[in-house]
């Protein structure tokens, strides 16, 4: 059983002792503790189950790389689910459960699945759930659902209570790794007198060299990183950040660093987590490296971990994961672990090694400390399914014959180890397979490039591929000087620090234990242990054709966990090769992405949430409207009143009476959203006839003109009434939330294809309020204020006139979207407010109505009036919607002339806007389909048409709609069948567009 | 996460102030061109790995179109000028030369 020995942990301090709860039970930990080192402390060391077979699962690692220490953290608004417990600094009050497991972590239903392992090989989803198609629905699809995903997901509901942050930051050089060639490289870079900026992921600085001893300097290392570290902070010039990771390193220097503020302190206020923006000129990677396991049958039983994690959890935590401990190894490392064991007083029954001849001065240590050490065997099996009883011990050169069975409670594993390459990954830099090692390393003649074409990812220490203490902090000062020098600065020469060389055996590459196992050792051994992907999985792969590595991860989920494969990826690598009977290097590796380890969605949302993930864009009217009762419309990022609803009213009645107090007297519409451009120049009516379909350099000056703008594919992108303000001014009046996008579409124009055409425009959609005046009073109403001839000899449809209305200084445009009699006011936006409450109290004995964006919608569809985004999409010419009469054909060019010419484009089966009314009166369903006879191959059924606008009309008290139908302007008053969500049809005649007023007498009056 | 440099007002831009408008130095073909030049003109784009030519906006700065020349394959930029040109200047010419030897883009060399 794991147990807190008597004495030691390095990083706690037993006097301040914490309590937490795990799975409802209350358990204690001390200061200084992670989750996963506490609840080894209580015995605790099931800590999941795995996702595919529920297999039982305990910590394999100590540190980010852990693939099954996952647990669901926290509660309520502060729930997580996946975090790994390995990282997760213990707190007074934590509260975590286990994962993937149902009734209990004990006994698991799930766990049948491990019996069935065999029914369930790689590739099973997608062999297995092919066919019979109708299963689909209600058995596969269920079971995916039920059984994808580790943790629990967070309540929909609840809003995450944290807060967080986005810094942004430059450096001269950034050094990711905080471990002691991090150290090193940063004082080297520093001393040269560099901007460096040093993260470390962890809570404490030196990496696992403290674990691992030694002496640099002539001082234990623990004292030199003590004393580097305080010398950095002594340094004006140096920024040391720990708990920030380096999440991923990207183009030109952008680096994003991962800075957990309060994880370990939940109740400290300020931000949870902070990233990190950072623009370096030179990165240092000094990311470590990270143990392999060894691939043999029952590697993941409880109990089996890293050998460097057993030696982590003693010397760091003061903790044991059991009394006798099996070592099992390629390479000497191992035998510290061994070596820090039997130091703490605890049992190794013996050391498995690989190799023929052993280790080197390390395995003599250990031999002379009366450990018993096997050359040349292998682990066949490790026996028990909850925890390591025992192993079974055999040749690691034959099949698996059993010599000898050890009893015991934990395993030691090393296959050797991997450098950190990721980050060196990210942005393009490529490895080099170091055949003595059997690992990859940073290939430096291939690194990241930036902006110059220079290299500005430097790697160091063991990231780089120098594993043992001296070569790495040699390298590592190599690497802080060659950062200094990139980035500008001149590095100071300096000593080495003295470190005395150790003598240690060449490991021996071991991908399979033992070699030569068999079928059924085989898919017990696992190399994914998160997502369950055994060598048997790989092999099947490669017999199957999975060649590709990126192929053969896809079809087994090797490394797509969590965990990114951080500990499986070159096992499985190694594994593919052999069975693909090729060299490692010729297949390669996966991609390497950022982050890292995951980051939470809220660092990444930063300040980005609630009321300023998208700031809302007010009218000069939106208190008004906040006042008087509005439902919203959100409109790009403005907020529209959709209507005003009154006491006693629902919506829907709401609507009708907006509409019908527009019709009958007068309605009051904020319009000013509506873009406004302004187009000047000596060239701007030449642009305007180049942006627009029809004419506007002739509209002369004080008359208004519809006008409609395609892009270059010939399709519609935006309409609007364009008023020729003087001689050489034009106002372009856009969609709602167009204004910015034509604004940009007009700029683009003018300074890439027609730079020499003298034109200059503005937005000044901002600057005005606008309100429309709209209805058979409205010219009684702008009377009644006074100050302008607004008559109709003076004023006539489509004209404009600027002057003083009621004392404001506007712009009134006889322009109507309502086909009533209708001025648009403009008014400075500072004034809006006044003006629209002067039209209110003035409009009081004609019942001035306000009314919302539905309203508008249906007074423009009475009138078969399009709407950009309703009548089009993207698709839609002007020549489908019937607007031929507002294209020119004098003009030789215009943008879309050309494209409207293709042959797709001036196709008579294309399909064209008609006016639709059900045959019953009812309202057809937005987006209904017209059917005609017949299925196509997937057997549904043909199309003819389809609904583009459609709504109950109170005017004419029936569903009125438009619609896109094929040769529809010939087919008027024929009955096509259109669709209901139900799959009935309602039948519905073709009818002209125009339900209203067709001869337009009442907006001309 | 580029950074170029914007030729009208000198600010080194990160992408995320930049806009990219594909393919530079297109040649507008319009109503009596043949359904040939059209076409490559309206969809037939280069893909190179290598030297390529783009336009970008400083669009969250200055508002100005400006062209790049850089390496699609090492991230490198070679440099930035005015829009108001339709082929690349010859000193980013000379500078793509001395750095990328051989080069060809288009009928560019
Ligand atoms: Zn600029």
């Amino acid at each position: 059983m794991s147990t807190r020995l008597a004495t030691g942990g390095r990083l706690t301090d037993r006097t301040k002792q914490m309590k937490f709860r795990f799975n409802g039970q209350q358990m204690r930990g001390v200061e200084g503790d992670t989750l996963a080192s506490a609840l080894l402390a209580n015995g605790q060391l099931m800590m999941g189950r795995s996702f595919k077979y529920h297999r039982p699962r305990g910590p394999v690692a100590s540190g980010s790389e852990e693939p099954n220490a996952l647990v669901n953290l926290g509660q309520g608004a502060r729930f997580e689910p996946n975090q790994r417990a390995t990282t997760t600094e213990l707190f007074d009050g934590l509260v975590a459960a286990s994962q993937n497991h149902w009734p209990s972590l004990q006994f698991d239903v799930g766990a049948i699945n491990t019996h069935l392992s065999r029914f369930l090989p790689a590739g099973f989803y997608y062999k297995m759930f092919i066919h019979p198609r109708p299963l689909w629905k209600h058995v596969y699809e269920p079971f995916i659902r039920r059984s994808a995903g580790l943790g629990a997901a967070p309540d929909a509901e609840t809003v995450d209570a944290d807060t967080y942050e986005h810094f942004y930051t430059f450096t001269d050089v950034l050094v990711l790794g905080g471990g002691v060639a991090g150290l090193q490289a940063a004082l080297t870079a520093a001393r040269s007198g560099a901007q460096v900026l040093l993260l470390e992921q962890n809570a404490h600085w030196g990496g696992r060299t403290p674990v691992d001893g030694g002496e640099i300097d002539g001082k234990p290392a623990e004292q030199w990183i003590k004393d580097t570290v305080q010398a950095l902070e002594a340094m004006g010039n140096v920024t040391l950040r720990s708990r920030t990771m380096g999440a991923g390193v990207y183009d030109h220097g952008y680096v994003l660093g991962y800075e957990r503020l309060t994880d370990h302190a939940p109740e400290t206020p300020g931000p949870r987590h902070r990233l990190w923006r950072i623009r370096a000129q030179q990165i240092v990677t000094a990311t470590g490296a990270i143990e392999r396991p060894l691939s043999f049958a029952g590697n993941d039983v409880p109990g089996v971990l890293l050998a460097s994690a057993i030696r982590d959890y003693v010397v760091n935590y003061g903790v044991s994961i059991g009394d006798r401990t099996v070592v099992v190894t390629n390479n000497d490392d191992a035998y510290r672990t061994a070596i820090c064991l039997h130091g703490h007083g605890l049992n190794v029954p013996v050391i498995i090694d690989a190799r023929m001849q052993g280790g080197g001065a390390l395995m003599a240590q250990a031999e002379a400390l009366g450990i018993r050490v096997l050359k040349g065997k292998a682990i066949a099996k490790v026996k028990g399914t909850r925890k390591v009883t025992a192993v079974e011990i055999c040749d690691q050169a034959g099949e698996g014959a059993v010599l000898e069975t050890i009893p015991c409670d934990a395993v030691a594993m090393s296959g050797g180890w991997s450098p950190v390459v990721h980050l060196w990954s990210h942005c393009g830099g490529k490895l080099s397979w170091d055949e003595g090692n059997a690992f990859f390393r940073p290939d430096l003649s291939r690194a990241p490039t930036s902006h110059d074409g220079a290299p500005f990812v430097i790697p160091a220490g063991s990231a780089n591929g120098y594993i043992q203490l001296k070569d790495t902090l040699a390298d590592a000062t190599t690497a802080g000087s060659s950062a200094a020098t990139a980035a500008g600065h001149q590095p100071k020469v300096g000593t080495l620090p003295q470190v005395a060389p150790r003598e240690e055996a060449a490991m021996l590459p071991v991908w399979l234990m033992p070699q030569g196992a068999n079928v059924k050792l085989r898919s017990k051994a696992w190399l994914d242990f998160q997502n369950d992907v055994k060598v048997s999985d790989i092999q099947l792969a490669a017999q199957e054709g999975y060649e590709s590595v990126e192929h053969a991860k896809r079809y087994t989920t090797l490394g797509m966990a969590t965990d990114q494969g951080k500990l499986s990826n070159i096992n499985g690598l190694a594994t593919l090769s052999a069975a693909l009977g090729e060299a490692i290097p010729s297949v390669g590796t996966t991609t390497f992405r950022p982050p890292y380890t995951p980051i939470s969605m809220g660092s990444i949302a930063g300040q980005a949430r609630g009321d300023i993930f998208q700031p809302v864009r007010e009218t000069p009217l939106h208190g008004w409207h906040e006042a008087h009762g509005v439902h919203w419309e959100p409109v790009g990022q403005w907020r529209r009143p959709y209507s005003f609803v009154q006491q006693d009213e629902t919506v829907e009645q709401s609507v009708n009476r907006e509409v019908k107090a527009a019709r009958d007297s007068l309605g009051l519409l904020d319009a000013s959203t509506l873009g406004k451009i302004v187009v000047k120049g000596p060239d701007a009516g030449k642009f305007l006839d180049m942006l627009y379909t029809n004419m506007m350099s002739t509209l002369p000056v004080g008359k208004c003109r519809y006008g409609l703008m395609c892009n270059e594919n010939g399709f519609l992108m935006d309409d609007g009434v364009v008023a020729r303000m003087s001689d050489d001014t034009w106002l372009c009046h856009t969609t709602t939330g167009g204004a910015e996008r034509i604004h940009a579409h007009m700029e683009e124009w003018l300074q890439t294809e027609w730079w020499d055409w003298q034109v200059y425009c503005a937005n000044v959609t901002e600057q005005y309020a606008q309100i429309a005046v709209v209805g058979p009073n409205a010219r009684k109403l702008l009377e009644k204020l006074g100050g302008m001839d607004v008559s109709r000899e003076t004023l006539p449809f489509m004209q404009w006139a600027a002057g003083t209305l009621g004392g404001f200084p506007v712009r009134i445009f006889r322009i109507s979207f309502s086909g009533e009699l209708s001025y648009e006011i403009a008014v400075p936006a500072s004034q809006g407010l006044a003006l629209w409450e002067r039209l209110h109290a003035e409009g009081a004995e004609w019942n001035a109505t306000p009314y919302g964006t539905e309203a508008l919608h249906i007074l423009r569809a009475e009138k078969g009036f399009i709407m950009i985004g309703d009548e089009t999409d993207g698709t839609v010419i002007p020549q489908d919607l019937g607007l031929g009469w507002a294209i020119s054909k004098k003009k030789a060019d215009y943008i879309g002339k050309r494209a409207q010419a293709r042959s797709h484009m001036t196709d008579p089966t294309r399909w064209q806007l008609v006016g639709l009314e059900t045959v019953d009166g009812s309202v057809l369903p937005d987006g209904a389909l017209a059917v005609a006879s017949g299925t196509n191959a997937n057997g549904q059924r043909h199309t003819q048409g389809r609904v583009t606008s459609t709504y109950h009309s109170p005017t004419l008290n029936r569903g009125i709609a438009m619609g896109l139908v094929l040769n529809g302007p010939d087919r008027m008053g024929e009955v096509l069948e259109f669709t209901k969500l139900d799959g009935t049809t309602i039948p519905t005649k073709i009818v002209n567009a125009v339900f209203l007023d067709p001869e337009g007498e009442k907006q001309n009056v | 996460m580029l950074i170029l440099e914007c030729p009208y007002c000198g600010v080194h831009a990160e992408e995320t102030e930049l806009h990219g408008g594909g393919e530079a130095h297109l040649t507008r073909h319009g109503p009596e061109s043949s359904d040939q030049d059209f076409e490559g003109y309206l969809f037939q784009r280069e893909n190179p790995r290598g030297v390529h030519f783009e336009r970008w906006r400083h669009v969250h700065g200055c508002g100005k179109w400006f062209h790049a020349a850089r390496c699609t394959a090492t991230l490198e930029v070679f440099g930035t000028y005015s829009a108001q040109t339709s082929e690349p200047p010859q000193h980013i010419r000379d500078r793509i030369s001395a750095k990328r030897p051989g080069w060809s883009w288009r009928e560019l060399a």
